[in-house]
């Protein structure tokens, strides 16, 4: 698809009518296309530079690549320095605002920030323990959770209000997003907690890693039945595991990933563990975007984003779709001009 | 105690239409609790409260009780303070994420909630905490709510008797 009003860096798109923001990730979705987002490895580092590299990687692959906050409890650049780089050059980041490290206060502050640089997507949050990181030292704030500041990010937007009442002039036009994870036990609890999170404001879903199909297929039928699926787009999560150890060691050490054994013996049981990985990933994809309510989905390469543009195509998904990404078009015109 | 704030849980059922009596009760006392003064009672009451539910439940006294949305485990004891449900850190086993060892206490409210009559309540998001009221007694503050709301709906209703 190509967005015929794309911006110069800096301009925001015209928002359509029906949508909240003026994001890409919205126009897509909207449009009905299968999305793609991917999230971005952190730097730990001030240099621009790294943050530029790493985005380029998805370059042409992906609409949509999250900014992490502090993901792990593990401490990089923020999501909101993270955002302003990749703003500043035109791509469309999804915020992550996680409750473990700001209070309602610096999170509010955050958002008007945020959408002032052009950030389109905020995904909300609770975010993982301290004890998960690498300060476990650290004072856990969690004045909001997840559910609630999806409420107070809806009502500055839609309300034009924080949460204390005062007004704001210039409300966040943000397309609003939340994880869910259908595999962390009470699993019947988790359509439930779904539907309360479209109730407090989500428009968008990105999972945790997926490997469980069967499972995930379930919380679907059982979030279809709720009558959740028309009022959201979910975008499962994948990602390729670079061996049988890696995939074991997630399991034990990152909190809510689930790994069935199955996959750990198929990746085992490989000559190329690391290629394994990334052709389970590709079929997880082929398999999970036929499952009814997937709109697109959620690509998390830990220490592997370079194999994400391959893993895209090779899946097949985006259908000769060229998401926009600094310089496409001059590009595309290049190519057509050499044919 | 935990073991006495898991078997709160397991009775969840019993202890909600325990606490509802107790609530009409408490409301129905609203001019003896007015004679005697708010302000003065709110330091006993909110011990008593703190003694009471700090015994069964491990009450934090965040002067906001959600037990009764919550399958009557307190989920100012999850280490994140989630007041809308489980977080994706549950464990397998259902156990928390922060605290290895303890149950999670949102596998604990659903567990709690299908044992309570207005099981429902669990699926209403909660507003964010107001940590202002932390200490607060929320007997009296729900006591005074009731009362508001009477007024209101009682003065809302002579209003459109007059139109």
């Amino acid at each position: 698809m190509v967005i015929h009003d794309e911006p110069t860096p800096g301009e925001m798109l015209p928002i359509l009518t029906g949508h909240s923001s003026a994001g890409r990730l919205e126009r897509v979705l909207r449009a009905g296309h299968f999305a793609v987002t991917a999230e971005l490895a952190p730097p730990d580092s001030a240099n621009p530079h790294d943050v530029y590299t790493r985005a380029e990687l998805f370059d042409g692959h992906v609409d949509a690549m999250n900014a992490t906050d502090g993901s792990g409890a593990n401490c990089h650049m923020s999501s909101v320095g993270i955002c302003a780089l990749l703003t500043r050059i035109g791509y469309a980041p999804i915020m992550q605002v996680s409750c473990r490290d700001k209070n309602r206060i610096a999170i509010q502050g955050d958002v008007l920030g945020a959408a002032a640089m052009g950030v389109s997507n905020i995904l909300c949050l609770t975010g993982d323990g301290v004890q998960a990181g690498d300060h476990p030292q650290a004072k856990p704030v969690f004045d909001l959770d997840c559910m609630s500041l999806l409420e107070t990010v809806r009502g500055m937007r839609d309300k034009a209000q924080f949460l204390s009442g005062r007004k704001i002039s210039d409300p966040p036009k943000v397309f609003l997003g939340a994880a869910s994870n259908p595999f962390a036990p009470p699993l019947d609890f988790r359509p439930h907690r779904l539907a309360k999170k479209i109730a407090a404001g989500a428009q968008f879903i990105q999972t945790n890693y997926c490997f469980d199909v069967p499972r995930f297929k379930e919380f679907m039928a059982r979030s279809r039945d709720l009558g959740l699926l028309e009022k959201v787009f979910i975008l499962p999560g994948v990602g390729p595991m670079a061996s049988a150890r890696t995939a074991n060691w997630i399991r034990n050490n990152v909190p809510g990933i689930y790994i069935p054994d199955s996959i750990i013996e198929r990746l085992a049981g490989a000559k190329d563990q690391k290629k394994e990985g990334q052709q389970l990933c590709v079929e997880l994809i082929q398999e999970l975007s036929e499952i009814e309510g997937v709109s697109g989905i959620h690509v998390m390469a830990y220490r592997q984003e370079e194999s994400v543009a391959e893993i895209i195509k090779s899946s097949g998904v985006l259908q000769g779709r060229v998401p926009w990404y600094p310089g496409r078009d001059q590009k595309l015109l290049q190519e057509r001009a050499r044919l | 105690m935990y073991s006495v704030r898991r078997w709160a849980v397991r009775h969840a059922g019993g202890l909600d239409k325990f606490y509802q009596g107790f609530e009409t009760l408490l409301v129905k006392l609203h001019p003896l609790w007015e004679k005697i003064g708010y302000q003065r009672l709110e330091r006993p009451v909110a011990k008593i409260e703190q003694l009471c539910k700090g015994l069964l439940f491990d009450c934090k006294m965040c002067g906001q009780c959600a037990l009764s949305e919550t399958g009557m485990s307190c989920s100012m004891n999850c280490p994140k303070n989630l007041r809308n449900g489980p977080c994706g850190g549950v464990r397998q086993n259902g156990n928390c994420e922060v605290k290895e060892e303890m149950r999670c206490v949102w596998v604990e409210a659903w567990d709690g909630n299908r044992k309570m009559q207005t099981g429902e309540r669990i699926l209403a998001v909660q507003l964010p905490v107001d940590f202002s009221k932390k200490g607060s007694s929320s007997w009296l503050s729900r006591v005074r709510d009731v009362q508001q709301q009477a007024v209101t709906e009682s003065t809302a209703e002579h209003s459109s008797g007059k139109q």
